[in-house]
């Protein structure tokens, strides 16, 4: 599939997370190889959103450690102690890393162009015409250059979720993080958004992709990781897994999605 | 499905009896019976003295009030509106002392009558003669008379400013927490930093809650400057007319000039509201069925290399300028 270089990119090791009292995840290790495709699937409530989550600090990590790179998301280690990262070292990591949302998230005053070039101007400091113009090359790679100037109310779900990919590649992350990114779609739009996921995995992009659609694990993962009650129940290689199971909880998943 | 259609005739279209309304007609005809009953006493009814209207609606003292009316009017919620943001924004903060403090805030000057905190206001410099800055039990750097830096006028509007403050404030809070947390998390995810996700994404989406109410708290706040003779300030159109009302002994022509000026003023503030509105509905109010495409852009975006594309376009206008 993807000529994967064995160097990991992404290291999550002994994650845990609690809200509360409920502890949602139960020591999370996962190994995600620069240019690799890992593919999370689980039932709800598995907390596989949850760890996507805590790759970019949307949720603060209770327990354990995960490295982007060489960079430990969230703390500074000083002789052997974590302290907590300024708000503003955290949005410096964050723009490393793009994420894309199960309900897209696009900002809904601005239109599909200014979307995508919001980030780049205001955050990385680009000029309008540069990031005009990247935004409308991106938006092209997406299959949306026709709708640049269209507001996302005018947009159906699958274009909005395009423009929403469009938006996190304009920060030309080292790492896309997706969160379910079909499953708020039509049946009939999922194939758009997973064909530009599928090029963009094509291009080496390093990705985590929380999903239910086994037939993308199938195509395009290079790993495939079962989780469910908070653990990692069975992690390997796709097409093994999925045509045979090793585990009675993994089985009974994928009998019922597939 | 096409040729089923064209071959057949138009169809006969369904002539159904509507209901009829008979209550429509009978309500119509009372309110527009009362109505005319209404005029023509304000027409006929000579204490409306409508000449002294007449005479007294583009005096200088009144015209004058107007303009001070006016300038209480934006001043104190120009004070508001960023007190307001202020307070909203502290409300939401992390820090505990800055939350308290805004509720405390909202607490007492909604809690307390504005004609009370204007009447204080105009009480300031007896509280405090001299207003004075210096190191706290140290030496003084400078001071000054209240009388000198309060006046009647900056009393006015601190009294109907900060009051206006704590009402803005929960406009504002509750604009805030309309928008959806997802925007918060898309802007975070895309590494933009606090104030840039309160200015750019949040705020801009929230004023399509807030501008509605803060446009009826203008509103409001135009009729209210008629209390700054608490403080006292006696320029306003309300005083204006009073006082002439007083000198020539007909206290209702000139409450009739009042009433006209202040709808006028009303009137024009719902313009504007109606264009502030207009303004941050973009994307979400607007009729967005028809999208207009700038064609241009479109087969720009179309083009890898959109410079590329913007060339030929040039050179088209060049014949036109040379035929010129």
């Amino acid at each position: 599939m993807t000529i994967t270089t064995q160097k990991p990119l992404v290291r999550i090791e002994g994650l845990h997370k609690y809200f509360g009292p409920h502890h949602v995840l139960r020591g999370i290790d996962l190994t995600v190889n620069q240019g690799e495709v890992s593919v999370v699937i689980g039932p709800s409530g598995s907390g596989k959103s949850t760890m996507l989550r805590c790759v970019n600090l949307l949720e603060t990590i209770s327990a354990g450690r995960i490295s982007v790179g060489d960079q430990l998301i969230g703390y500074r280690e000083v002789n052997g102690r974590l302290h907590d990262l300024k708000v503003k070292e955290i949005a410096a990591q964050r723009r490393e890393i793009g994420m894309v949302f199960q309900r897209f998230n696009l900002f809904p005053h601005k239109t599909a162009l200014y979307n995508v070039m919001e980030a780049p101007v205001q955050v990385k400091g680009k000029s309008k015409s540069d990031a005009k113009k990247a935004a409308l090359e991106l938006l092209d790679r997406v299959g949306l250059a026709d709708r640049a100037n269209h507001y996302p109310a005018q947009l159906s779900g699958g274009q909005q979720q395009r423009v929403a990919i469009a938006r996190a590649l304009a920060m030309e992350p080292e790492l896309m993080l997706f969160d379910e990114p079909t499953s708020a779609l039509d049946p009939e739009l999922v194939g758009d958004v997973l064909n530009v996921m599928k090029d963009l995995a094509k291009s080496g992009m390093t990705m985590i992709v929380v999903t239910h659609e086994i037939g993308f694990a199938r195509e395009v993962g290079d790993r495939l990781t079962f989780m469910d009650g908070g653990v990692v129940v069975e992690s390997g290689d796709p097409r093994e897994i999925i045509a045979n199971p090793q585990h009675a909880r993994t089985k009974e998943f994928l009998s019922r999605v597939l | 499905m096409d040729h089923h259609q064209a071959g057949h005739a138009a169809p006969v279209l369904n002539d159904a009896v509507p209901v009829r309304h008979p209550g429509r007609w009978i309500s119509a005809i009372i309110i527009v019976g009362v109505l005319a009953l209404m005029v023509q006493s304000v027409i006929t009814n000579h204490n409306f003295r409508w000449d002294v209207v007449g005479t007294y609606i583009l005096d200088v003292k009144v015209v004058q009030g107007v303009g001070w009316t006016l300038l209480l009017t934006v001043a104190s919620m120009v004070i508001a509106i960023v007190l307001a943001i202020l307070l909203a924004v502290m409300r939401q903060s992390d820090n505990p002392v800055l939350r308290y403090t805004s509720w405390v805030w909202v607490w007492f000057f909604r809690g307390t009558p504005v004609y009370t905190q204007l009447v204080f206001w105009g009480l300031i410099a007896v509280l405090y003669p001299k207003i004075s800055a210096g190191v706290p039990f140290g030496p003084e750097l400078f001071s000054v008379d209240t009388s000198t830096v309060i006046t009647a006028l900056v009393a006015a509007i601190l009294g109907l400013g900060l009051n206006e403050s704590a009402y803005l404030a929960e406009i504002f809070r509750a604009g805030l927490k309309s928008v959806d947390k997802g925007q918060t998390e898309a802007a975070e995810a895309l590494g933009m930093g606090k104030g840039k996700i309160m200015w750019r994404i949040i705020l801009p989406q929230a004023m399509r809650i807030i501008v509605p109410p803060t446009g009826n708290e203008t509103i409001g706040m135009l009729k209210t400057t008629s209390l700054v003779l608490a403080v006292p300030f006696t320029l306003d159109l309300t005083f204006a007319t009073n006082a002439l009302a007083n000198r020539i002994y007909l206290p209702v022509p000139l409450l009739i000039v009042a009433a006209i000026w202040y709808l006028v003023i009303t009137s024009l503030l719902m313009v504007g509201q109606h264009y502030i509105e207009a303004y941050y509905g973009k994307g979400v109010d607007t009729n967005l069925a028809p999208a207009v495409i700038n064609p241009a852009a479109a087969k720009a975006a179309a083009a890898v290399a959109p410079s590329a594309e913007a060339e030929p376009s040039l050179k088209m206008e060049f014949p036109e300028e040379e035929a010129k």
